[in-house]
């Protein structure tokens, strides 16, 4: 572009005409109109709302009991990490709490910790997906520290952290003393059945170190059915999570009594963590929680009202469109 | 006759007109008035003075141990032992085969984005920090890397290759007496070459001889300056004599000066029998030139291969910043500060909960501050307190890497690129006489041009067309001035050898003029013959005769570099004066006829400070006489005014109302010589000429010797026409709120009178006149603002400012005052007047005055400066203006080489300034507000996750997705609205010129702006970060699928955002804003559907929720709101002009005149219609 390179005078250099390079290429342009401000912010009032509405009463037919039971199923208070980590101890916790209104089935049952990074740093990174699928690299297990490999060199699977911190804590569920069934099949995604956790590949050499972090796995079953592990594996985004325990297939009706025998394993204790266990249902907002209702209903809200000001100005501090002598150079100065 | 006649020692390039060269104290008669620019200052310099060192150097007398020395013939003891000199193979290439890796990579490092990019990626390879994957880190330093160095080795594969066929040209070379081909590679310095007509030269020769007897050859320089026109070149009379002998020539020796890259400029001496002549920049001719109208030249090698003056000129651009990247900067800096402060405050929270957690630590599942599988037990990654601190902080600063907006300088100069290319496409900055399309030299100064509030323009040939034409004369006190056009048939002509020659160019014929002209009895017939004859005599033109489609009439065009002395020529031809030949010792004058022969004896080159030439003639009636021609100041000091007062009186009110008129005026007079007084003069010259020091002072004081006691022929009136459209576009311009100054050399009355046909100058201004010599101008300049204070005042008490037309001033001011002023405390007051003043009109200044001026106001104000010119005189302003334009007309190219863009016309400038300047300051600040909005948006969330993660950095957003942020996912739709869209129309545009305030008052980008952009991205980031957040909280959701939502939502969000702020929806729009969200989503999605990655199908589940989406909306919607509110409520109570001239445009009160509007700037091309 910085020199010419015409070699011959005859040729003109004149640009080829065309609307583009003259910059004359059709085009909408949009204006904010009073009317299309007015417009639009009473579509929004009028989309939001209605959403609003329905978010909260989704989210106000779920129901949900929530129990925790960390801080009551041990028994001394001063050593707890002493208890919870001898594996002599009976750590059965039996529970009741009663349903406050009907809940249809499917029921979930979560349970909830607190306070447990599981998107600490060195704990989601600390896994080797490779090795879940692939046979052939079992031992590709770099990522895994500092569970990758047993004291004496052999490779863990699954490895990491995150399968060796496996939420072990197991519910049994009874109403008026018959045992209520917790289904704990497809609580994982199908995707991580069929395609991320290989049905070939078999838990070896796992939580056999001197610390132990969580669950253990049955060496028998291949890693395509351990969908406790599946779910945990799925790291939570948050310091508080709820992951899957199983459904109930059956309706809770309104004030059943509901008797839960916790094994109370899994170590909460050395980092204040809190467990909890949830019985849920569901809807299409996802569990208990207005904040979407609340939010669209505000959001709504606020556009209606501005959508009303506006009209309001428009109508008192009217002002033409585009009017030239609004133009600053043609206000005479006297007026302003 | 026996007088042996003395060459001129070089070709001149007088120039009446503004005087163009520098005032230096010890360089004052340069063979030469142009002077190279562009190469030898690149840098922009100083006010006053600062440059003289850097174009003096070629001036100076030869020392020897500066000087190179050329055995003619005789290459090996040239290039023995102490000198070698470079050979004559170029090498324009950068690169070979083995050094292409190491140096493209080193040259591509130099940018500081690189560096930066390369540091980051660095710190991620270390395993403690490794954030991104490697891959992910490297990917798009390595991309852009690639790409560059691809083009690179593409264009340096193409300059090997045109490197290779210009070294193997073929062109003849004495060797062992005989001349034989040669490749152009293996000429070296000291061989003598043979050139035939219409070849090129390989290298820089001085001339030994050329098939004209007398020495005479033409070259045509257009592949080294642009310019077309024949320029002369001599060899020395006493080479030229040897010129049979070529096979046993030798033991001559050339002493010149080192290589350097003035091609306007050589000087040497040449040692032959004994003799020492010197050599001029007319003896040379140099490499890329070539041969015209000339049969063989014969030179000898003195600048070869890298060392001509071809190659040393092949410098770059210039290279500006423009203050919105100056601004940009400053942001920038901020930016940091902001990463610093975010980095920090998430490494120290991250030692505050190790801290609080550190009893905890060792068996937290999600910690582990121990590893147990090795024997000895250790730590595992942990390094202490202030090492995690410290580490924590480096990987936020890797995570947190695009709060500098390292892809804005990528896509910035993208768009710069796009800029330029609609600005040279656009067809109504083409110029059709000169077919010249406008041109882009300085990429990255675009936007400057919509923030200018002064233009210092040069007047002859930026405001006027520089085509002179001669329009009246004053002979001998007589005014003649009734020419009336005729055409060329019935005009004069003569014939030759049974052709008929007639000049190309016809002027006005005045009657009685003509009549007179044939009465060479009378007195004032003798009077009018030397007149003419003095016009067609002095000069340097060189006629040329050009074929016509009649084989018995040719046409007779004269070639010279002034346009003035063209002008006279084919004004005295056309009363029958007519130049039919020159060579290097005569002149062919055919006078109504009669063939004769004047010998020119010697010449003395226009000069600055004696502002005028000389020739000295051998007539055919053996007199000698001195013909002088030069401007009225000092040829009326040097007029013997005893011999006819009332002559000179009415000469002088002629001229007077000459230059009223607006004509550009000469006085011409003679005196004979007698032979006693001439030997005299020439052993004066002969000496002065060859003379080793103060060689141009001599000259100087010669040619003031001679020039004196003149008899006054007359006068004569050149117009020079206003280009056209030039009072439209300074009309327009001053309605744009921009100051016009017009700097000229021509004389006041010139000055005013084209002030006033240019409508610069008004009649409702008041003007002040500032031409006092020195002290007085305090005094000047105290009244001046005394009356700017009584005017303001009264205009203030009369009509409460409503009338601020009428108080308009307009200052004129001359060089001396400006000389004095400029040196002296007096510079502040003249700023401060020349502020005030609407107008300012500098006359009769010189080319470093003209560089002051700008410097005046750009020291003071913090105002954008534009200067535009056509000649070397400007070049010193184009530099020193934050934006200079060149206009590639009539005077040759140093102008536009110096320029950072160039066009034909100065009515280019409205479009140039109120359009594309408007469009592109407009386009490129939204841009730069945008692309730091887009990235700390995206930091923002990113920070805030990090608060929910341990102040870990954890990313929720994979790393792929958050490299592919900035190249894939939002880079395209800013560039392609940085590249298209258009805030107003074209027609609306220059309808209201006022509109370009909004770019002088910086309105698109500011402070103001730049913490609203920041208060607005906090807003966005909260919402899109913390609705999903709250809206999750308690849930099963996994971190992968947070993260999809994370991004999709920054990425939706801008892009809307975006798309709110478009003015014009093209097609092109459409697809990127769109499409990006779409790409998005299908990258999002391939990435989701890798299995090794933890986040395998995360998309694809989350998708199917219906919270999903209801959160994108919300996210969506709730952060618009906000900024949408407050642009309407702006718009509505607060809307400025751009805003309100947008909405007339599309309601169509301005409609009606808006797609039809001729505005009389363009004289807007017939298109046949394409559409």
């Amino acid at each position: 572009m910085s020199s010419e390179d015409g070699p011959s005078k005859k040729v003109s250099r004149k640009p080829r005409y065309s609307r583009f390079t003259q910059q004359e290429l059709p085009a909408c342009k949009p204006i904010l109109t009073p009317a299309l401000v007015i417009g639009i912010l009473m579509c929004l009032g009028i989309i939001f709302i209605p959403i609003g509405l329905l978010a909260l009463s989704a989210s106000e037919n779920v129901v949900e009991v929530v129990d925790r039971y960390d801080d009551v199923c041990i028994p001394s208070t001063d050593q707890k990490v002493g208890f919870i980590k001898d594996p002599a101890t009976n750590k059965t916790c039996i529970r009741t709490f009663t349903i406050p209104k009907k809940m249809r089935k499917p029921v979930y049952v979560y349970y909830q910790l607190d306070n447990f990074y599981q998107n600490h740093r060195r704990y989601v990174k600390s896994r080797s997906d490779r090795q879940l699928w692939n046979p052939k690299a079992e031992s590709s297990t770099t990522p895994c520290d500092p569970e990758g490999q047993t004291g004496d060199g052999k490779p863990i699977v699954p490895c990491g952290l995150i399968a060796w911190s496996l939420f072990n804590d197991t519910y049994m569920l009874s109403k008026n003393d018959a045992a209520l069934q917790i289904n704990k099949k497809d609580i994982a995604w199908r995707s991580d059945r069929t395609h991320k956790f290989g049905s070939n590949i078999y838990p070896k050499n796992f939580q056999n170190g001197t610390l132990i972090g969580g669950g253990k796995l049955d060496e028998s079953i291949p890693l395509s059915q351990q969908e406790d592990l599946m779910v945990w594996m799925r790291t939570s985004a948050l310091p508080t999570f709820r992951k899957l325990y199983g459904r109930i297939e059956t309706d809770l009706e309104a004030n059943e009594k509901i008797t839960v025998t916790i094994q109370n394993n899994y170590n909460t204790y050395s980092f204040n963590g809190k467990k909890k266990l949830v019985i849920s249902t569901a809807t299409w907002i996802g569990g208990k929680n207005d904040f979407i209702g609340k939010m669209y209903m505000a959001v709504g809200g606020t556009s209606i009202v501005l959508g009303v000001i506006f009209s309001l100005l428009y109508v008192f501090k009217p002002r033409p469109l585009g009017d030239p002598s609004y133009l600053s150079w043609n206000k005479s100065p006297t007026l302003d | 006759m026996s007088v042996d006649f003395v060459r001129s020692p070089s070709s001149s390039s007088y120039s009446i007109k503004e005087v163009s060269f520098r005032e230096g104290n010890d360089v004052i008669v340069n063979p030469v008035i142009r002077y190279d620019s562009s190469g030898s200052n690149p840098v922009r310099h100083g006010s006053r003075g600062a440059s003289s060192g850097g174009f003096g150097s070629s001036y100076k007398e030869i020392k020897d141990d500066d000087a190179r020395l050329v055995y003619v013939n005789d290459p090996l003891r040239t290039n023995e032992k102490r000198f070698r000199f470079a050979g004559n193979s170029i090498r324009t290439s950068k690169y070979s085969f083995l050094t292409f890796l190491p140096r493209n990579l080193f040259e591509q490092f130099h940018r500081i984005a690189y560096i930066y990019f390369l540091v980051i990626a660095i710190l991620n390879q270390l395993p403690q920090l490794a954030v991104f994957g490697r891959g992910a880190s490297i990917l798009p330093l390595a991309l852009v890397l690639f790409v560059t160095a691809v083009k690179d080795a593409y264009e340096d594969f193409r300059r090997h290759r045109s490197d290779r066929i210009e070294n193997n040209r073929v062109a003849s070379v004495l060797v062992n007496g005989e001349f034989g081909d040669k490749k152009w590679k293996d000429i070296c310095v000291g061989e003598v070459v043979k050139i035939s007509g219409n070849q090129t030269l390989p290298c820089d020769m001085v001339l030994l001889s050329t098939s004209d007897a007398t020495g005479v050859s033409y070259v045509q320089t257009t592949n080294l300056d642009g310019e077309s026109n024949l320029k002369t070149r001599y060899a020395k009379q006493e080479t030229q004599a040897k010129a049979s002998l070529w096979g046993e020539i030798g033991g001559m020796l050339i002493k010149c000066e080192k290589p350097n890259r003035n091609i306007y400029g050589f000087q040497a001496n040449m040692e032959i029998d004994g003799k020492s002549i010197s050599l001029g920049p007319s003896n040379i001719i140099l490499r890329g030139c070539e041969l015209k109208n000339t049969d063989w030249v014969i030179g000898v090698v003195v600048y070869a291969g890298k060392e001509t003056k071809a190659m040393l000129n092949n410098a770059g651009a210039p290279s500006k910043r423009s203050r919105l990247e100056k601004h940009m900067n400053k942001e920038i800096i901020i930016l940091s500060l902001f990463l610093v402060a975010l980095c920090t405050v998430v490494s120290i929270s991250h030692g505050v909960w190790l801290r609080q957690h550190r009893k905890e630590l060792y068996l937290m599942q999600f910690y582990r501050k121990y590893d147990y599988s090795e024997p000895e037990v250790e730590k595992y990654e942990y390094y202490g307190w202030g090492m995690e601190i410290f580490f924590v902080f480096l990987m936020s600063v890797i995570v947190f890497q695009v709060m500098i907006p390292i892809s804005l300088y990528i896509s910035v100069e993208l768009v710069r690129i796009g800029q330029a290319y609609f600005m040279i496409r656009d067809d109504r900055m083409f110029d059709k006489s000169t077919n010249s399309r406008f041109q882009c030299r300085a990429l990255n100064i675009n936007e400057d041009l919509g923030q200018i509030k002064y233009v210092f323009s040069d007047k002859t040939g930026t405001l006027t067309e520089n085509k002179m034409e001669f329009q009246c004369a004053s002979i001998g006190g007589v005014d003649y001035d009734n020419g009336k056009a005729i055409d060329t048939e019935t005009g004069y002509s003569a014939q030759v050898d049974g052709m008929v020659l007639r000049p190309k160019m016809m002027v006005k014929i005045d009657q009685d003029l003509l009549h007179l002209s044939k009465m060479k009895h009378t007195d004032e017939g003798k009077h009018l013959c030397d007149f003419l004859v003095a016009l067609a005599a002095c000069n340097t033109i060189v006629p040329l005769t050009v074929e016509t489609s009649d084989p018995a009439v040719k046409l007779i065009e004269y070639q010279g570099e002034s346009p003035d002395e063209q002008a006279l020529v084919y004004a005295a031809a056309s009363y029958g004066f007519m130049l039919v030949e020159r060579s290097s010792g005569h002149i062919v004058i055919d006078i109504q006829g009669e063939r004769q022969r004047f010998n020119v004896l010697g010449l003395h080159e226009f000069d600055s400070d004696r502002k005028r030439m000389s020739v000295i003639i051998g007539c055919p009636d053996q007199t000698v006489k001195v013909f002088v021609k030069g401007a009225d100041t000092t040829m009326f000091q040097v007029i013997d005014k005893s011999l006819n007062l009332n002559m000179v009186k009415a000469t002088e009110s002629h001229l007077h109302a000459y230059s009223s008129k607006g004509l550009r005026t000469l006085v011409i007079g003679m005196r004979e010589m007698s032979t006693s007084e001439f030997e005299q003069w020439q052993s004066s010259y002969d000496s002065a000429s060859t003379a080793l020091m103060g060689r141009a002072n001599l000259l100087r004081k010669v040619a003031s010797n001679v020039e004196n006691n003149l008899r006054l022929l007359g006068a004569s009136g050149i117009e020079d026409k206003l280009q056209q459209g030039v009072p439209e576009a300074i009309e327009s311009l001053r309605t744009a709120g921009i100051k016009v100054w017009v700097l000229t050399g021509d004389k006041q009355e010139t000055a005013i009178s084209i002030g006033y046909s240019s409508k610069l100058l008004t009649s409702q201004m008041t003007q002040i006149v500032i031409n006092n010599k020195s002290d007085s101008c305090r005094k000047s300049l105290d009244d001046a603002l005394q009356l700017y204070k009584k005017l303001s005042d009264v205009s203030n008490s009369n009509d409460s400012g409503n009338g601020a037309g009428t108080n308009q001033l307009a200052l004129i001011i001359d060089g001396t005052s400006l000389v004095y002023i400029l040196e002296t405390e007096l510079e502040e007051k003249l700023f401060e007047l020349s502020s005030k003043c609407t107008a300012v009109l500098c006359c009769r200044v010189a080319p470093l005055q003209k560089a002051g001026i700008v410097a005046l106001i750009k020291n003071r104000t913090d105002d954008m400066t534009l200067a535009i010119g056509d000649g070397a005189n400007d070049v010193s302003m184009i530099q020193k203006a934050d934006v200079g334009i060149g206009i590639s007309g009539q005077e040759g190219r140093q102008a536009v080489m110096a320029s950072d863009f160039s066009m034909g016309q100065f009515r280019f400038l409205v479009p140039l300034l109120l359009i594309h300047g408007h469009w592109n300051y407009q386009r490129i600040s939204y841009m730069i507000l945008y692309n730091f909005y887009r990235n700390v948006v995206l930091v923002f969330v990113l920070f805030w996750y990090a608060l929910f993660t341990g102040f870990t950095l954890t990313t929720a957003i994979t790393d792929w997705s958050s490299v592919l942020y900035t190249v894939i996912y939002t880079s395209l739709p800013t560039i392609v609205v940085g590249v298209l869209d258009k805030d107003l129309g074209r027609s609306t545009l220059l309808k209201y010129p006022q509109l370009y305030g909004a770019g002088q008052r910086g309105e698109s980008y500011n402070g103001n702006l730049f913490w609203f952009t920041i208060l607005d991205t906090l807003w966005q980031s909260i919402a899109v970060f913390f609705i999903p957040l709250i809206a999750y909280w308690d849930s099963t959701v996994g971190i992968s699928a947070l993260g999809d939502l994370w991004i999709l939502a920054v990425v939706i969000l801008v892009n809307v955002h975006l798309a709110m702020d478009v003015i014009r929806w093209y097609t092109i729009t459409h697809i990127a804003v769109w499409g990006s969200i779409l790409a998005t989503f299908i990258c999002v999605m391939v990435i989701d559907a890798l299995p090794f990655l933890p986040g395998y199908w995360a998309f694809f589940m989350i998708a199917k929720t219906k919270l999903f989406w209801v959160c994108l909306l919300g996210i969506v919607v709730s952060g618009l709101v906000p900024r949408f509110v407050v642009k309407v409520f702006v718009q509505h109570f607060k809307p400025d002009d751009i805003q309100i001239a947008r909405v007339a445009e599309k309601f169509g009160y301005l409609q009606g005149d808006a797609e039809t509007e001729m505005n009389p700037i363009f004289d807007l091309p017939q298109r046949t219609a394409t559409t």
